[in-house]
């Protein structure tokens, strides 16, 4: 792998991550190993939101959901006394490619905005199902008070393990991203987000392929939501509300699109702006939307899109 | 007559209100140029579009290779080596040359679900891409962007992505389209190339490579079929003269 | 059983006559300006703080809407030609994005002015009694806003059909390119366009407040079922939006309200229970999807292109 500025950026951030904890011990703030392990958690999310869009071109806006249903699975899972987290993570992964298959099945044969608001529209139904199931907490959400137990090797609760585990994990679904996009399968979803007619036209049966990818990407989420439900203790429907689809679609955004680490940097960027903003004033929501706003029409290309990279990005153009 | 590659028999097509294609019969030989002229609005770029599968006829049938491909969706046709290019440059630009044609390649070599490999490792598809490139003469050119190739440029590499579908039949749309003397010239070296291994039908408005190239016209006016025969049988027809070619020059 | 059923038919043609309201405004600036604007809701909560405050200090309701319509026109005036201008040629993510960050920014700075709580309104006196007809109750000022909504639909209709303002937009509803190059000040019209959609929002938004509660989130509530009232509709048309609007209003009321009784007749008592809520909330999103897998431009589809 060539050292470019890109690289060299991202693997300050992940040597920075890889210290964190040592630096919570030595300052005494148990904080930064929460605050970055949550970053991590959404890195992930933002990783697998990022196959979908930056390289396949389709802007969901109800990835959120995997997340949640995630999230749900443990909490569920441990309401009924199911704590074996192998159990809640296949389960996790099941329930989250079932529904990416059921959504995208639906959503995948149209384009451009109606993709869109179809991926809004189903996001809020599974939305207004959690709120509605009374049983499992509703609108207040549903406490975890059981940790994931991965056969007694980690211990959830307590906080570094966890921390090295997610850390682990995030490298693995870099690693993953990267083995993908660089393959058969990632060539053809990154043809059909350029050019779906001559895909279609060469031989291709793009549908099958956009189809996989939303289900991988749906997974992935799915993992990130079993991490998260652990990290908060909580699984709540907020979780999979639009508007955190919205947050994910920022972070993808923010580390710029089409770059296999680019989600990382985005969200650790969000995140950090948000903390240190609510720092100052609790009204920080009246400086990230403008800035926002800012970022969108003068740096498409994402933060990591002002770094060089060797040769030019494929792709954060037009969605059409 | 051995089994023609292509047949079309009652084709109709028609958007709101006009007819883009009349009731149009079609039957080309394996092994044959067919060029298809006719003035602007004709509706060539729609026939081919049904030919390919990007649109559905409203009536008619299609049959290529003996196989009735009427209700086929594209890259089912594509898969059975009906290949197109388009008039209008639909390339990947953000793709080196090699690239665009590696996707060309890859369509037809097994399925794409290879997670993990690098697929720039892959010899044999690189090597067959490349060879794909060199038949158009686009080899010295594998490894830039598509965006920063010329139009010309473009236009050759509309034909080695169709080409490296290892097609049966070739549909090309204008392949000439924008180019000025030296680079038509270069296409129609390309396309007599082609002449005998590849069955096609070609869509051109530059005359002479039309009578350079076609074995047999078809000349196409208001979506209906008025002429059909050799190059010398189109150039004598009173009426294509009247509505084409120009009432003056003899060939 | 049967005025209920007649009482919430009612409320539901009341509820999509605002959602219409809100989608004439939408799909005409989406039609138009090819402008996927997620702010749109935040105009409508604008229209009901700002209504319900004025409304407050001056004690008139009526002040409090001619108040805030000009108001809210005016910022959507203002924020077009600041911020929207600069979407239009954009893809449709930059503009949810960038959208998406006006939400964030309105939703923080009404709860910067308003704080968190939302704004009671008061009815004045004429407009807070009931009607009775065929023994079913109808409140006065579900009436009354229909009634100016219909009214907005004439005024809308006439506009749009019968000036020559309203065959601009029209055309620019149809194909956008060919009325720049037919020479009109495309800007002026986006412009115009905007400012309407704005007005038509913050006018919903204040009649609104009285009804459902003012608060922070109203904005993106209604935003989702406007758009999927518009993409039913037919993006571009206010024919679409009416209809649109009118059966997502009577669908979502009257779900709502019957669901559970409806799937207690299939159902046992517990599972209707529980089901019939959230499959309510599902209803008008079920309804998208199905309407969109025949008719994926919508029912009444205003774009030729």
């Amino acid at each position: 792998m060539r050292l470019t500025a890109r690289s060299f950026a991202v693997l300050v951030v992940l040597a920075i991550l890889a210290v964190v904890p040592a630096i919570s011990a030595w300052t005494e703030v148990p904080f930064w190993t929460d605050f970055a392990r949550r970053m991590m958690i959404l890195s992930i999310g933002a990783l697998s939101l990022n196959l979908l869009m930056g390289y396949g071109g389709m802007i969901s806006f109800g990835h959120a959901v995997y997340i949640g249903l995630g999230a749900y699975t443990v909490g569920i899972c441990a309401f009924h006394g199911v704590t074996d987290g192998f159990v809640q993570l296949a389960i996790a992964l099941v329930v989250s490619a079932l529904v990416a298959l059921v959504f995208g099945a639906i959503s995948l044969r149209t384009r451009g905005v109606y993709f869109i608001m179809i991926t809004l529209a189903l996001a809020q139904m599974v939305f207004y199902l959690g709120v509605g199931l009374e049983k499992y907490g509703g609108d207040d959400g549903l406490p975890i008070n059981r940790s994931s137990d991965f056969a007694g090797l980690i211990n959830l609760k307590d906080s570094v393990p966890f921390y090295y585990l997610t850390f682990a994990l995030l490298l693995l679904a870099l690693l993953f991203v990267q083995r993908l996009v660089n393959s058969r399968f990632g060539m053809v979803i990154q043809g059909i987000r350029s050019n779906e007619a001559r895909m279609q036209a060469l031989g291709h049966p793009t549908l099958r392929y956009r189809l996989t990818a939303f289900v991988i990407a749906g997974m992935m989420a799915g993992l990130a939501g079993v991490l998260l439900a652990n990290h908060t203790n909580f699984a709540n429907p907020e979780m999979m509300h639009w508007t955190r689809s919205g947050d994910l679609i920022v972070m993808v955004l923010l580390g710029g699109m089409g770059t296999v680490a680019g989600p990382v940097i985005g969200t650790v960027v969000y995140l950090a702006l948000e903390e240190f903003l609510a720092g100052f004033t609790e009204y920080w929501q009246l400086i990230i939307g403008p800035f926002l706003v800012l970022v969108v029409l003068f740096a498409r290309g994402g933060l990591l899109g002002f770094l060089p990279d060797g040769r030019g990005p494929h792709g954060s153009k037009r969605d059409g | 007559m051995a089994e023609p590659m292509l047949e079309v028999r009652g084709l109709n097509k028609s958007f709101g209100g006009v007819v883009a294609t009349d009731n149009l019969d079609l039957v080309i030989g394996a092994g044959e140029i067919h060029a298809v002229i006719g003035p602007n609005g004709a509706g060539k770029t729609t026939l081919v579009g049904q030919l390919s599968g990007a649109l559905r006829p409203d009536s008619g049938s299609i049959r290529f290779a003996g196989r009735d491909i009427t209700r086929l969706p594209a890259f089912a046709r594509s898969r059975l080596g009906l290949a197109r290019s388009f008039q209008i440059t639909s390339i990947f630009h953000e793709f080196t040359a090699l690239e665009n044609v590696a996707l060309a390649v890859q369509a037809h070599d097994g399925h794409s679900f290879h997670f993990f490999a690098d697929v720039r490792r892959e010899e044999r598809l690189r090597a067959t891409s490349r060879a794909a490139l060199d038949r158009v003469g686009l080899g010295h050119r594998a490894d830039t962007i598509a965006r920063h190739m010329s139009h010309g440029e473009h236009r050759q590499l509309e034909i080695a992505m169709a080409l490296a579908t290892r097609p049966r039949m070739l549909l090309l749309d204008e392949p000439m389209a924008g180019m000025g003397g030296d680079e038509s010239a270069r296409m129609v070296d390309i396309l007599r190339s082609l002449k005998g291994q590849q069955t096609i039908l070609l869509i051109e408005h530059d005359m002479d490579a039309v009578f350079a190239l076609a074995d047999r016209i078809t000349v196409l006016v208001y979506g209906r079929a008025i002429a059909s025969g050799t190059a010398d049988q189109i150039r004598a027809n009173e009426e294509v003269r009247i509505a084409y070619l120009g009432t003056d020059e003899a060939a | 059983m049967g005025t209920l059923v007649v009482e919430q038919l009612f409320n539901g043609i009341q509820l999509g006559i605002l959602l219409f309201l809100l989608a004439a405004g939408l799909t005409l600036i989406f039609g138009i300006m090819d402008l996927m604007n997620l702010a749109h809701g935040s105009l409508y909560m604008l229209g009901a703080y700002v209504s319900a405050t004025v409304a407050r200090w001056s004690g008139s309701f009526i002040v409090g809407l001619v108040v805030a319509l000009p108001a809210i026109l005016l910022l959507g005036v203002l924020l077009e030609s600041t911020v929207l201008r600069r979407l239009y040629r954009r893809g449709h993510l930059d503009q949810v994005l960038a959208t998406f960050g006006l939400i964030l920014f309105f939703n923080e700075l009404v709860r910067f002015v308003w704080g968190p709580a939302g704004v009671e309104v008061q009815l004045p006196a004429i407009l807070n009694g009931t009607l009775r007809l065929w023994g079913a109750n109808f409140p006065v000022y579900r009436l009354v806003v229909m009634g100016v909504g219909l009214a907005v639909a004439g005024f809308l209709y006439v506009l749009v059909v019968k000036t020559r303002i309203g065959m601009l937009i029209r055309a620019g509803a149809s194909n956008r390119e060919m009325v720049g190059a037919l020479g009109v000040d495309i800007a002026r019209v986006f412009a115009l366009v905007f400012g309407l959609g704005a007005a038509l929002a913050a006018l919903a938004g204040a009649l609104a407040g009285p009804i459902y509660a003012v608060s922070i989130g109203m904005g993106e509530n209604i935003l989702i079922q406007t758009f999927v009232v518009i993409v039913i509709g037919g993006i571009g048309s206010i024919r679409g939006a009416f209809v649109g609007a009118l059966t997502i209003g009577v669908i979502d009321i009257m779900g709502r309200s019957f669901l559970k009784d409806i799937f207690a007749l299939i159902l046992p008592p517990a599972a209707a229970e529980t089901a019939a809520p959230a499959v309510a909330s599902m209803l008008i999103y079920i309804l998208m999807v199905v309407v969109l897998s025949f008719r994926p431009q919508g029912l009444f589809p205003a774009r030729t292109g």
